[in-house]
């Protein structure tokens, strides 16, 4: 099919974007398209107004600043995987981008736009979730910056108003002695993921976990971080975890199911997943403390 | 025409200036306005791969990017390779003797992304894996994979681990 009539807007000034997006009904926002043009194709979505940020070069960005990294709403997927300052300061992007769709689609895929389409299935919300990461957004009234948790609300929805873009997204930096992992799993390699599991692991001078932060993916509409998993790990030197520590780290979390993978087969994805990224990154930290 | 947008683009070195409807995606405006059926459309929601081309340079699904996207930019097409009538690009070449195509349908896409990625090994040799995984967003119904991937591979793999054309019989 092709995509629904729309009228085509491409604004050289995120004041401007903001601006259109205030005064036209039934507008969507155009970042890299990977997700957006399917569901024009397809006439899922069918916005009157459509507002392309192609123009809006300040959006494409990767940068330091202080303790975080920031990376502009339009970058690329394929930028942010080959880019030395995202693989040195927030590993976890790193590690989890490459998993993003395929290379045609990160080619013009961007960071923003997979955060703003918030797919159950994508990666970048849940490192996101994992990392706390922050959102900058532009509106009517200025800009604000939201916790991810503030951004999330359900199945492909965020908590923006339909007036506002967002601009960055800013990172944490991982502390020394981090050692990260992302692994999901599916039937194909880059599909979409059932089950995915972020975790980025920073260990003590003694050897045994100080910090852990761990976010699922695949099995709510939204990214699940896990508080309880990471309380579990804090203090606890990685040769001493069970097998079934997983499994009992999310025995209490409830799995939604759909017509191929029923909430228990999601469930135990979870469980294995999560044991296996712990020790992975666990691996990875002591090797970089080795150095 | 509801939403008319002036375009200027170069496609395969070709300098195009072009009016088109703002809905129109970027493979329709190479098959309907120029005439570069090359390119084919299979799936038209950006999951089998066939209407791969290149953007600046970068593999791109051109039926997930409007034609008023490609304003300003610089196309590759499969029509960029060879010449009606004259010598096979190498790659092409290489899919021929490796079985690497039956119907042909994926096969524009299928090329533009070994284009792809013959430019960003930069002369490195690749292992299978690396050519499976750089393959694996184009879908082929036909030859299971394993006659693209050696015809991959014996373009950019360690060439004592090929099986020729002629081995295959």
């Amino acid at each position: 099919m092709k995509a629904a009539r729309f009228k085509y807007h491409a604004p050289d000034s995120v004041v401007a974007a903001v601006a259109l997006l205030g005064t036209h009904e039934n507008a969507r926002i155009l970042a890299g398209g990977q997700s957006l043009m399917p569901m024009l194709n397809l006439r899922v979505a069918a916005p009157d107004h459509l507002v392309d940020l192609r123009r809006i070069t300040a959006l494409r960005c990767i940068e330091e600043r202080g303790e975080t990294l920031r990376i502009g709403a339009m970058t690329t997927q394929r930028m942010v995987e080959h880019s030395p300052l995202v693989a040195q300061h927030c590993p976890l992007l790193a590690e989890g981008i490459a998993l993003v769709g395929h290379q045609q689609t990160r080619n013009r895929g961007t960071i923003g736009g997979s955060l703003c389409h918030l797919d159950p299935g994508a990666e970048l919300p849940v490192i996101a979730c994992a990392l706390d990461a922050r959102l900058n957004v532009a509106g009517p009234d200025g800009e604000r910056s939201i916790a991810f948790d503030d951004f999330a609300e359900g199945y492909l929805t965020t908590r923006l108003t339909a007036d506002e873009v967002l601009t960055s997204i800013d990172w944490p930096k991982a502390p020394k002695r981090t050692g990260v992992a992302f692994l999901e799993f599916n039937r194909r390699p880059a599909d979409f993921a059932i089950v995915s599991v972020a975790v980025q692991i920073n260990l003590g001078a003694d050897g045994s976990i100080a910090r852990a932060r761990i976010a699922l993916g695949g099995i709510q509409p939204t990214p699940l971080r896990l508080p309880s998993a990471e309380a579990i790990l804090e203090g606890v030197s990685p040769a001493a975890l069970r097998t079934h520590w997983g499994h009992d780290a999310v025995a209490d979390i409830s799995c939604d199911g759909d017509a191929l993978y029923p909430p228990d087969y999601r469930h135990h994805l979870c469980g294995a997943l999560l044991h296996r990224a712990v020790l992975a990154a666990c691996a990875k930290a002591q090797r970089s403390s080795d150095v | 025409m509801f939403d008319p947008c002036h375009i200027s683009l170069t496609v395969n070195g070709r300098a195009i200036e072009a009016t088109v409807d703002s809905r129109v995606h970027l493979a329709d405006f190479l098959r309907k306005n120029l005439c570069l059926t090359g390119t084919h459309l299979g799936c038209e929601h950006g999951v089998c791969g066939a209407c791969t081309i290149l953007v600046d340079g970068a593999s791109a699904r051109a039926c997930l990017m409007l034609a008023v996207q490609a304003d300003g930019r610089s196309i590759e097409t499969i029509e960029s390779l060879s010449a009606p009538g004259a010598a096979l690009h190498p790659i092409q070449q290489a899919l021929a003797d490796h079985h690497g195509l039956q119907c042909g349908y994926c096969t524009p896409g299928v090329v533009m992304t070994l284009l792809e990625l013959d430019r960003d090994r930069n002369g490195r040799t690749l292992d299978e894996t690396e050519i499976r995984t750089a393959l694996s967003g184009n879908l082929c119904r036909c030859t299971g994979y394993q006659g693209i991937v050696d015809a991959a591979l014996a373009l950019y793999g360690d060439t004592h681990t090929i099986k020729t054309g002629a081995d295959l019989g």
